[in-house]
């Protein structure tokens, strides 16, 4: 018998299922530093999503619309309840909120102008309301955040709507943080805080706690606006039952739903991928506690959160919102993340579609940032086009699914328009799974 | 003097006549009768008036102020005079919660005692309590000036900026990075200054002052509790 060991058959390496390599950097990250990870952008593991579902299109017992001919309005009005003059849209996808601060205002202005180009609404952010995005902007919804930063009552009386933000997707409960280098003498006078401090948004408003003072501070809010605009209350993905039920108690006109795909200018990645749901989750739920009030289509829903195509739009509507709201799509259609770019990502340790550290104010597309070279390389012109050009496809996509489901209005798309290609989806959209009439959870079913 | 009776004009009514009021109106004298605790009353003016509430009031009477002078002869609910820009609000009773919430500038006078909160988020009003104040007062207060003739309740100045904080009695704790600082002679001459304002006829010099250490100003995990 010889020794032949050196040839024998052996166990191959094994990469662990859980400790991957990317979770391993984050050990030897976090030993090496000992803080955690702050980033931007909204959740990146997989989730149940928009893509877990098909339409079903037109059959023998659907007739479809003819292509691109036939009439299929997507014209939306938010705030229809209370407010004297609601918002009329063009197309059931609006523009979120995102602050000056963490935007540059050249960014902001392009937003404004990409907005109003497709007949649609922008929306401040934390840190006030801009001359370049007011002036860019046909109609301009206004946020009242718990920070406060930058608000005043001639600002409020110039929005077209008002935003209440209790909460927003890629972290529920969670503030914000501007670090020092984003935050210059603009950005910092318009917060009234010292220059180039870290600066904190806080996760709660100062001067109101649950349901019933929410209810009173709208009504202040529309006694300085004269009851002129529609109040809007956006939450994130925490319990939408229940958050919807109490937005529309308080007065709102317009409910916004963010789900944790939607994404933040900083925080905690801890907070971004374990805190909040996924928005195929949260709508219907939000749609139950709308139809159960009564005030389905009276008090409009606004869903945001990875929303990134006319399919998604589609989608969303059919499950029961009245629009969309776009934030990390819109800043990628402006240029953020563009390959062009990929040798300064690669000098920040990252690539083209992962650069993820806007609160560092290095962004080389110039829109994350308040540094004046960097700034000048975007031409707000241009992204404002390119928006436009993005906004007009997803429109587009979105009437295309509609007429081949015959729809004449994008709203009249419905969950029967659906079916689910996943368990996960179909429980949480409470959509039949694709070849059945059957989803977990149906009422009449045991399973 | 105008008046307007609560019991007979709605709130809407009352509010919607007050934004009326122009730069160069000479209807400047404004009573309020029976406000009963009713909201929002006089909120949002943008005009120099001056108007008397004879009574108290609910939540946010005053808010947003520009310009105006409001008194209130009563009590005043949470969040009087929030994000109040300019002019004057003078309370001859107590304050709720939030007196002065995030309030851009003008000046508060609470000539009772405040509940907590009292000053949160301050970003360049001025803020005098003859009394005391409750807890958590002057959270992540950005800036102006807050004087506190009696005592101060827990955590006062928790998360403080640049505001500065004045108390003459007892403070029951500070909240974090809110420290005791060195009384200097232009606090004292801004101190007599508000004083007298308000009103007041403490001394400045039985005031301590309290500030920002400015240790939260830079981001770090040793923070994080």
């Amino acid at each position: 018998m010889t020794d032949d060991t050196a040839n024998a058959p052996r166990t191959l390496p094994v990469q662990s299922a859980t400790f991957t390599n990317s979770v391993n950097a984050e050990i030897r990250r976090a030993a090496a530093t000992g803080i955690y990870d702050i980033r931007g952008g909204g959740a990146k593991r997989k989730l149940p999503h928009f893509d877990d579902l098909l339409f079903l299109g037109a059959s023998i017992s659907r007739y479809p619309l003819e292509g691109y001919r036939e009439k299929c309005d997507t014209s939306v009005t938010l705030g229809t309840r209370f407010a004297k003059n609601p918002i009329e849209l063009d197309i059931p996808i609006t523009i979120a909120g995102m602050s000056f601060g963490a935007l540059s205002g050249p960014a902001k202005e392009a937003l404004g102008r990409g907005a109003t180009l497709a007949g649609t609404s922008t929306t401040t952010g934390d840190g006030g309301m801009t001359e370049e995005e007011r002036g860019h902007s046909r109609k301009l919804v206004y946020q009242y955040l718990p920070s406060r930063y930058g608000m005043n009552p001639d600002d409020l009386r110039r929005a077209d709507a008002i935003e209440i933000v209790v909460g927003q997707g890629a972290k529920p409960g969670g503030g914000g943080m501007l670090l020092g280098q984003k935050i210059t003498e603009r950005v910092a006078g318009m917060r009234n805080l010292p220059v180039g401090i870290d600066q904190r948004s806080s996760c709660r408003h100062p001067d109101w706690t649950g349901p019933d003072d929410l209810e009173i501070k709208i009504l202040e809010l529309r006694e300085i606006t004269s009851w002129r605009v529609p109040i809007y209350i956006k939450v994130g993905g925490a319990r939408p039952y229940f958050d919807t039920t109490l937005a529309v108690k308080a007065g709102a006109d317009v409910v916004v739903l963010d789900g944790m795909q939607g994404g933040t200018a900083a925080t905690q990645d801890v907070f971004i991928e374990h805190v909040g749901q996924p928005i195929l989750a949260c709508i219907p739920e939000a749609v139950r506690a709308l139809q159960d009030l009564g005030l389905h289509r009276e008090v409009q829903l606004v869903v945001s959160g990875g929303i990134r195509t006319g399919a998604d739009v589609a989608k969303a509507l059919a499950l029961g919102a009245d629009a969309v709201a776009i934030g990390t799509a819109a800043l990628i259609a402006l240029g953020d993340n563009d390959p062009k770019w990929e040798a300064e990502y690669n000098a920040l340790g990252t690539t083209a579609g992962a650069y993820d550290d806007w609160h560092e104010g290095r962004d080389p597309a110039g829109i994350t940032t308040q540094d004046p070279e960097l700034m000048a390389r975007f031409d707000p012109i241009e992204g404002g086009r390119r928006l436009n050009n993005y906004l007009k496809v997803m429109t587009l996509e979105a009437q295309t699914i509609a007429r081949a489901c015959g729809k004449n209005h994008v709203h009249n798309l419905e969950p029967e328009d659906l079916c689910a290609l996943t368990m996960e989806a179909a429980a949480m959209a409470k959509i039949p799974l694709a070849g059945t009439d059957w989803y977990p959870g149906k009422p009449g079913t045991s399973y | 003097m105008q008046t307007i009776d609560l019991q007979e004009t709605g709130l809407r009514d009352l509010n919607q006549t007050l934004h009326a009021q122009s730069e160069t109106t000479n209807q400047t004298a404004w009573e309020i009768l029976n406000p009963k605790g009713a909201h929002a009353i006089a909120c949002g003016l943008d005009a120099p008036i001056e108007v008397t509430v004879k009574g108290s009031t609910g939540y946010y009477c005053g808010g947003m102020n520009k310009q105006a002078t409001i008194n209130i002869h009563g009590s005043a609910g949470p969040g009087v005079a929030e994000n109040m820009m300019s002019g004057t609000v003078i309370i001859e009773g107590d304050a709720s919660q939030y007196a002065g919430a995030t309030g851009n500038g003008g000046l508060l006078v609470i000539k009772g005692n405040a509940s907590s909160r009292c000053g949160i988020a301050m970003k360049g009003i001025d803020i005098v309590v003859h009394g005391n104040i409750g807890h958590m007062s002057a959270f992540m207060a950005q800036s102006g000036n807050l004087v506190v003739c009696g005592d101060a309740g827990d955590a006062l100045g928790d998360s403080l900026y640049e505001a500065r904080l004045f108390v003459r009695g007892s403070v029951k704790s500070l909240g974090a990075d809110c420290i005791q600082k060195e009384m200097r002679p232009e606090h004292l001459a801004l101190l007599a200054d508000l004083l007298e304002r308000a009103g007041c006829d403490a001394k400045p010099e039985e005031f301590t002052r309290y500030g920002s250490a400015r240790k939260l100003y830079h981001f770090n995990i040793d923070n994080a509790y």
